[in-house]
């Protein structure tokens, strides 16, 4: 084991350059991100991940982005455990009539300033389970959403390229000096 | 062939005293039993218009599935105690109770601490110790089965591919070789191996993700990171040979909708993985302290497991040999060499063994169907007609089950896939039985059950 720890020390990391920020997410947030918000978040944002009716699919991506060639924590994003200690509400899935109200209770736990991020084509519009009986719609028909990033499922790439055009936004604007309480 | 009985022959084959149960399912008026007797399946449905005489009487595997034709069908298993809803969640639910000195309950879920799906787990424990776990699934229902009606194959295969994400080939694959043989349709010979070479990297990636995750679960972060990569090196071979990282819409009834990128790509990958995984798997073996933690947790014995039919690791780390690839088996199976690993202790560390070996088989498997990988088309056209079949293929967790009636214009007229975690789930909960909370999330990764291929 040792061998390998050391080779890899050696190595160079797994780790690879993180993807352009989405420009197309970033103009979607731009128009919604309230100023004074985004500077008292600074460069770092807590996720709370949410499996509304997904597939499993979406949630095998997300996964990967913890992994060492997407090493997400180094942008400063991290999956919390609690809705009370996140910034971000990351859904999946279409929203299933069994799920709707675990989401809104997660929602409504999260302190606000807070942003929802819809994940994969069936968070953006219920993908090809639209129309299915145990299904109550997308996830903007149940809270709120600020960003879409789209895909079946989104790669990490992806959803790296949309969460940190998220944070890219906040940093930004404190950059340019929006005034923080 | 389906054969319709009456309500005295489906009494007389309940009472049978050695069979498995591969399937019970429904559709308005009519329940359908799928049964393994010596090897071969009995097929046979009952029409019925209210009621029928409950098999989770004989086969407690039949529980859940009861109580969900109940939900969806209306259908009352006569005999069947438990009426409460499994995939509808309108009315209150009562867990059973728990009584005894000092118990307290822990409700988990739906939403979980971690990334994955949503499911209700409800411990009763004393100090530590689990004296009982319930779970409550059906939160991510989306009702799959009826939205699969009216559609042509190519447009419930879209939904079949998103059963479960994680098992999106395999799925895929079942409900293929379903429709091809109710159209008694063949199927070009590349397709046949371009759909396996898929099914065995899909079986080694989500294998390399769940070594990793046990091992994570057990504080060993190491493993986890290493396998971490691996999975993420199939999966970005995946992508290169398919278009797709999960191979997500690649197998179609028909055939394959994408031929092989180069596979010399895939033959660096297994030249490059195999010996990283050795040195992996040696770690596994000598660590003492990730030992103590993964032996003897969370057993399943082979009496219960054998009584559940479970399939997958979590029957072979049990005893339990049986493989789809083997029994029925299907092609190119019966043309290659592989071992199906079978380990007796029924813990977590034998859930990781099994694993281990299959990912090692699944190599192999991988370079054979490189070496015979015939010419030719990957697809054939599909006649529209009428048909009914099944089909039994052999997903990463173990066997899909996936029915399906065609009519007239050759669409879904009804369609049933069943996911192994149906069978795999109830066991979890005798698995943890005695062990503390704190390995609860060990055991449960080593189990691995879908809940959406499971939810619908
Ligand atoms: S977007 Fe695709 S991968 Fe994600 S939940 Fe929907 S079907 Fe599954």
């Amino acid at each position: 084991m040792w061998q390998r720890v050391v080779r890899n020390l050696i190595g160079g990391p797994a780790t690879e350059a993180g993807p352009k920020p989405d420009d197309e997410a970033l103009a979607e947030l731009a128009a919604r991100l309230d100023g004074a918000a985004r500077a008292r978040l600074g460069r770092s944002l807590a996720i709370r991940e949410v499996d509304a009716g997904s597939c499993n699919g979406c949630e095998l991506e997300v996964n990967a982005l913890s992994g060492p060639h997407y090493d997400l924590e180094r942008f400063g994003l991290r999956f919390v455990a609690s809705p009370r200690h996140a910034d971000v509400l990351l859904v999946t899935g279409p929203v299933t009539r069994n799920m709707r109200h675990a989401l809104l209770r997660a929602y409504a736990a999260t302190p606000s300033p807070k942003w929802v991020v819809a994940a994969g084509d069936c968070a953006a519009n219920c993908g090809v389970f639209a129309g299915a009986e145990g299904v109550v719609g997308r996830v903007a028909d149940v809270i709120p959403v600020d960003l879409h990033i789209a895909g079946c499922p989104p790669s990490p790439r992806q959803l790296l390229a949309g969460l940190l055009a998220l944070i890219e936004t906040s940093g930004r604007s404190s950059a340019a000096g929006v005034a923080s309480k | 062939m389906r054969r319709s009985i009456d309500t005295d022959a489906w009494r007389f084959l309940l009472a049978e005293p050695e069979w498995d149960l591969v399937g019970l399912w429904a559709e308005p008026g009519r329940v359908h039993l799928l049964r393994r007797v010596g090897g071969e399946l009995d097929h046979v449905s009952l029409d019925c218009a209210a009621s029928y005489p409950s098999v989770s009487a004989v086969r407690p595997s039949a529980v859940r599935l009861e109580r969900a034709i109940h939900d969806l069908w209306g259908l009352v298993p006569e005999g069947l105690e438990d009426r409460r809803g499994w995939l509808r969640h309108e009315k209150e639910y009562d867990f059973l109770p728990v009584e005894g000195e000092g118990i307290h309950q822990v409700p988990v879920g739906p939403i979980h601490a971690g990334v994955i799906e949503p499911g209700h787990f409800r411990f009763h424990v004393q100090g530590e110790t689990v004296v009982r776990l319930e779970q409550r699934l059906g939160y991510v229902h989306k009702g799959i089965e009826r939205h699969m009606e009216g559609k042509t194959p190519a447009e419930a295969a879209r939904l079949a591919a998103r059963i479960s994400g994680d098992s999106t080939v395999a799925h895929s694959l079942a409900f293929a070789r379903a429709v091809e043989a109710a159209l008694g349709q063949e199927v070009p010979p590349r397709a046949v191996f371009l759909r396996a070479l898929m099914a065995e990297l899909e079986r080694v990636a989500n294998h390399f993700g769940d070594v990793g995750a046990i091992c994570n679960d057990a504080a060993f972060a190491f493993i986890h990171a290493q396998c971490q990569m691996l999975r993420e090196e199939t999966l970005r071979t995946a992508d290169a040979l398919f278009g797709h990282r999960l191979m997500m819409d690649r197998v179609v009834p028909g055939g394959v909708t994408q031929d092989l990128g180069d596979p010399e790509k895939l033959r660096r990958f297994i030249a490059a993985a195999r010996p990283r995984f050795a040195e992996i798997v040696a770690v596994y073996d000598d660590k003492p302290s990730l030992g103590d933690r993964t032996n003897t947790t969370g057993i399943t014995r082979k009496a219960l497991v054998d009584r559940f039919a479970a399939g997958g690791y979590v029957g072979r780390a049990a005893g339990r040999a049986h493989d789809a690839r083997k029994s029925p088996g299907y092609p190119p199976y019966d043309g290659l060499s592989f071992e199906v690993p079978v380990f007796e202790a029924g813990d977590v560390n034998a859930r990781v063994w099994v694993r281990i070996r299959e990912i090692e088989e699944s190599l192999k498997l991988l370079e054979q169907i490189l070496d015979r990988l015939p010419a030719g088309p990957i697809a054939a056209a599909l006649p529209e007609r009428a048909g009914e079949a099944l089909a039994l293929v052999e997903g990463f967790r173990g066997e899909i089950l996936c029915w399906v009636r065609l009519d007239e214009a050759g669409r879904i007229a009804r369609c049933h896939p069943r996911d192994p975690s149906w069978f795999q789930w109830p066991l979890l909960e005798a698995a943890i039985e005695g062990n503390i909370i704190a390995d609860f999330p060990l055991c449960n990764k080593s189990f691995n059950c879908s809940y959406a291929g499971h939810d619908l």
